[in-house]
């Protein structure tokens, strides 16, 4: 697993963070309920990890979601900083299993990328994050669980609609279809 | 001259992504020393040229390679990436991309750094380079804060670092830059090579302004061969330039257009150094007494009105107490140098930024209190770079999505993208993907999509940078018809050709302030102007100088008329 | 940007002084002490600690005012959040309650709740003034260097570097695509059905990512041909070498982070219990 990364990875990396720090510092929809809003930047997460693989993914999600806390915060939320980190990474090895560059991303892909998310995002936010934040923070279990419920349920959603459209619009853009004809 | 240290010998390539090879049986030798520019239109496979130089290709961009090619007497294919950069230095075109570092110092060490070059070494050798390339009062500056022309020199420093470098390659070094700016850059390029006897090659269209070096070669490429290898003013003399659709200097097209031949021996690779015969001085006379004075009528009726109008960033003063009238139908062009406050006055009247005092009017009515959506329905911006614009993946959606946001219904949304595809020629293209299109044809996209709103102005942020000639006319002639169709436009730009040709009058912004209102003849042709503005003068005063026209205005007129309809017959 | 993000800022003090290695260092080992001790004494006294950090930085309250509105803002509801989900949990942890009055069903004030909570705050107002400190006392550039410095491979450290290079510019980005399509009539507010903004913001999304993607492969020629990569190891232009006061502090930093991890688990528990 330990091969070396390439430069257009780190750089993908790089940039990747700080587009994740601007979509979460900058572009959130809210959902008409109060203090719940709906991530782009988890969204822009899982699709870039499909595009770059999982140790781009990871590190995006890692990097990217420090720096936003840091940014944002002054502080770092670590227990869900890693739970980002998770699912950048498990979310990119769904990288192996298409090929963007051919422009393939089909009724089947959709629905098994989804299947993927939603499954990484169960363990991520509902089981990972609340384990976390017991642990490490000490916090009440039901408050913990019911937090990471709802953040597993809008970051579906955003990944679920957002990256699914990214996706395919990406997918679309890289078909050189060569049977194009003019009309009039 | 020195030994050869570049030779191609029956050299192709060809990408993996193409069917036909972009280089095609080259076979080129560069002496070490000397100074070359490679010449050619987009797309004619110069820069893949300058990329086989620094191993980009075949080791960053991967295709099939044929022939020979041996830089320093080794054959590429046999060297890597590492051990070409030690012998070419690469400058890349787009300066503002190319940074790593934060700062200054940081950007210029960052191959030191990979060199594993000791700490204090470092230092030292970053503070010798910073001098040579004249920031070494800015060394600590973040890249941030330094303008397009400090910016330029400090990625020229970040490749200067390598000592030993045997040739140095730019690719583009006048794009994005201002006229003078561009002056700077060919001076400080022509000041390194006589300090460090390095090889240069200048990838470039613009060749007047490339010019301001005085190369030993010109190297004419076109469609992956070479078709001209010859000192400038042999070229200069030649009619290859025109086959190739690369401007030629405006005071040597004029000499042509006047019917004289020039010889090389009249040294026409400098405006100031030109020798004119008694015959051209006559037959420009002759030539330029055909003129005749264009009247495009515009009904002087006052369409945008700015009053006393102010913004300020961040507590720093970007527009000060402006105030200016634009009337229907006009064409005109807002100039000065980078960060002079061009885009921010786009801004502010497109609604994108709040003005801190001041009125803005469109037709008699107050509009700077209304909101970025309803200004969109009659200003429309377009921005430099298409990819920060398109959104969609079908041409047709591209366009219909103004008209969809507000609701039309999808009967009309069709009947007026299929209006606006047709003017802007692209209705052929409908159902592509985006993605299929040339850039030229994707800016065309987003004048579309903004078009589509039917505005009655548009203001396009620099819409010909990077073009070379073909594509510069054919965007310019299309929002040309679009004015006469009754759009007014504002062009936000330092390219001095669209300026005088296209454009009626020029707005001159220095500082945040107008410094000028007059027309582009004016402006480019006052000294004071143009060095407060980074602008340049335009070779054809001095032409008419030396020729001793009478009216050096009213020849620059004629010439601007006359090449616009030797132009027109391309199409 | 209306809203601006944290940064560094120029500043001569002692703080500025220590190597970017040296704040790392000792970042990551006191937010691990306040992450992991429940113990009230220990926090007290870290607390007193980061005050006179805060202090010797010469930094000035008002400069970090929006963020530290924001930060007392989220500890507030966090706080009403941990009392409604689990009002016991004071109880729970300590063993005894002691209720001081009660307001409905489970919904009692204790002694051990408001304590508990009590500390749940105090952690953050250990490590917020440190963590502030090193972003604003640390310039990005010498970031990178220190990562790479305690051990975390100059590859992902110069991504790091990256990202906060071109931070300001995709920033800019944003804002200028965002304008044009809110121009073109893209509205993502809560005017918009939720459907329609999830769509929206698609079209926010699509330019950054392509504009985004053209950098990528821009930087990384410019890195290709700029040596990246060459050899295992790189140095740092922006490392500074460790002085006098960066081994004092280091030294000092360690022992205590050794004293708190002892003092928290030697009685197996990492709360301190003052109810028995």
């Amino acid at each position: 697993m330990k091969k070396s990364l390439s430069i257009k990875t780190i750089v993908a990396i790089g940039i990747g963070s700080a587009v994740y720090v601007i979509l979460g510092r900058f572009l959130t929809i809210p959902t008409g309920i109060p203090n719940t809003n709906i991530e782009t930047a988890i969204a822009f997460l899982a699709f870039i990890a499909v595009l770059f693989g999982p140790i781009a993914g990871g590190l995006i999600g890692l990097i990217g979601h420090a720096l936003k806390d840091i940014l944002m915060w002054g502080s770092i939320w670590w227990s869900w900083v890693f739970v980002s980190l998770f699912i950048g990474f498990a979310i990119g090895f769904y990288a192996y299993k298409v090929k963007l560059e051919d422009g393939v991303f089909g009724k089947k892909e959709i629905i098994s990328f989804n299947l993927v998310q939603i499954i990484v995002q169960i363990i991520g936010w509902g089981v990972l994050a609340p384990t976390l934040d017991i642990s490490i923070y000490a916090e009440p279990a039901n408050k913990v669980f019911t937090q990471g419920l709802v953040a597993a349920l809008t970051n579906i959603i955003s990944v679920g609609v957002i990256s699914t459209i990214l996706l395919i619009s990406y997918a679309k853009t890289q078909s050189k279809g060569s049977s194009l004809t003019k009309e009039d | 001259m020195g030994k050869p240290i570049i030779s191609f010998q029956q050299f192709s390539f060809k990408y993996h992504s193409q069917v036909e090879p972009t280089l095609k049986n080259i076979t080129l030798t560069i002496n070490q020393g000397e100074k070359v520019l490679i010449l050619g239109p987009s797309g004619s496979g110069k820069s893949t040229l300058a990329h086989c130089l620094n191993g980009l290709v075949p080791f960053s961009f991967k295709g099939e390679m044929t022939g020979k090619l041996t830089i320093k007497g080794k054959e590429t294919k046999d060297l890597d990436i590492f051990s070409l950069s030690k012998i070419v230095g690469t400058v890349l075109q787009d300066t503002d991309g190319q940074f790593i570092g934060l700062s200054v110092g940081e950007d210029i060490a960052f191959t030191l750094e990979n060199e594993q070059v000791a700490l204090e070494p470092m230092h030292k050798i970053v503070q010798e380079t910073t001098q040579l390339v004249g920031v070494d009062s800015h060394i600590d500056y973040s890249i941030h804060e330094l303008s397009g022309g400090l910016k330029q020199r400090v990625s020229l420093g970040g490749v200067l670092v390598e000592q030993d470098l045997d040739l140095l390659l730019f690719d583009e070094p006048l794009a994005n830059l201002d006229p003078a700016t561009g002056q700077y850059a060919m001076k400080l390029i022509d000041q390194i090579h006589q300090k460090q006897e390095k090889t240069v090659i200048v990838i470039e269209h613009r060749l007047e302004d490339a010019l301001q070096l005085e190369f030993d070669r010109i190297i004419v490429i076109d469609e992956g061969e070479i078709v001209s290898d010859t000192s400038p003013n042999q070229l200069l003399a030649s009619n290859v330039l025109d086959k190739v659709h690369i401007r030629e200097p405006l005071y040597t097209k004029a000499l042509k257009y006047s019917g004289s031949v020039i010889h090389p021996d009249q040294n026409p690779q400098h405006i100031d150094q030109f020798l004119l015969t008694e015959t051209n001085k006559e037959r420009l006379n002759t030539w330029q007494e055909h003129y005749q004075k264009e009247e495009k009528p515009i009904d002087s009726k006052p369409l945008l009105n700015l009053d006393q109008v102010n913004f300020s960033y961040e507590d720093k003063k970007v527009l000060t107490d402006l105030s200016f009238t634009i009337q229907r139908g006009e064409m005109i062009s807002l100039v000065g140098k980078n960060g002079a406050g061009k885009s921010t006055l786009a801004k502010v009247i497109c609604g994108f930024e709040k003005h801190s005092s001041g009125t803005i009017e469109l037709d008699g009515q107050r509009i700077d209190q209304e909101s970025i959506f309803k200004r969109a329905n009659r200003i429309g911006f377009v921005l430099q770079n298409p990819n920060q614009m398109i959104s969609k993946h079908l041409i047709f959606d591209e366009v219909a999505l103004g008209l969809r946001l507000r609701n039309v219904s999808e009967k009309e949304v069709e009947r007026r993208v299929h209006k606006v595809l047709q003017v802007c020629g692209l209705y052929p293209f409908r159902n592509w993907p985006i993605s299929a299109l040339s850039f030229g044809q994707k800016k065309r996209l987003t004048v579309a999509s903004i078009l589509v709103l039917e505005p009655e102005i548009i203001i396009l942020d620099e819409p010909t940078a990077g073009q070379d000639l073909k594509h510069f006319t054919e965007i310019m002639d299309f929002l040309e018809q679009l004015n006469h169709l009754g759009v007014t436009i504002i062009f936000i730009t330092h390219d001095m050709h669209l300026m005088l040709e296209y454009t009626s009058r020029a707005l001159v912004l220095v500082d945040g302030q107008l410094i000028a209102d007059q027309s582009p003849v004016d402006v480019l042709t006052n000294d004071l102007w143009i060095e407060q503005a980074h602008l340049k003068r335009t070779s054809l005063f001095d032409l008419a100088i030396k020729a001793e026209v009478e009216d050096p205005k009213q020849f620059i007129n004629h010439f601007i008329s006359y090449d616009r309809k030797v132009r027109k017959t391309w199409q | 940007m209306a809203v601006k993000m944290l940064g560094y800022f120029e500043r001569s003090s002692v703080i500025h002084q220590l190597s970017g290695f040296t704040k790392l260092v000792i970042f990551l080992l006191w937010s691990s002490a306040a992450m992991l001790t429940y113990d009230t004494r220990i926090l007290i006294i870290l607390f007193i600690l980061s005050m006179i950090i805060f202090k010797l930085s010469k930094v000035q309250l008002k400069e970090i005012r929006y963020v530290l509105m924001l930060i007392l803002f989220f500890l507030l509801l966090n706080n009403i959040a941990i009392y409604l989900f689990s009002p016991q949990e004071g109880v729970k942890i300590y063993g005894s309650s002691h209720e001081l009055f009660s307001i409905y069903g489970r919904y009692n004030l204790t002694l051990e709740q408001l304590f508990y909570q009590f500390n749940v705050t105090l952690k953050y107002f250990v490590v917020t003034p440190v963590a502030l400190l090193f972003i604003i006392t640390t310039h990005p550039s010498e970031f990178a260097a220190s990562l790479n410095k305690i051990g975390i491979s100059y590859k992902i450290s110069i991504a790091v570097s990256l990202a906060l290079r071109y931070l300001p510019d995709i920033q800019r980005d944003f804002r200028t695509i965002s304008q044009v399509q809110q121009a073109r009539g893209v509205d993502f507010s809560k005017n918009e059905k939720i459907t329609k903004r999830l769509k929206n913001v698609v079209s926010i999304m699509m330019p950054l990512i392509f504009s985004s993607l053209d950098r990528i492969d821009t930087i990384s020629q410019a890195m290709e041909l700029r040596s990246f990569g060459k050899h295992k190891k790189r140095t740092w232009y922006s490392e500074r070498p460790l002085s006098k006061l960066d081994w004092y502090s280091l030294l000092i930093s360690i022992f205590l982070f050794i004293v708190i991890i002892i003092v928290t688990f030697h009685d197996g528990s990492r709360f301190y219990n003052p109810f028995n």
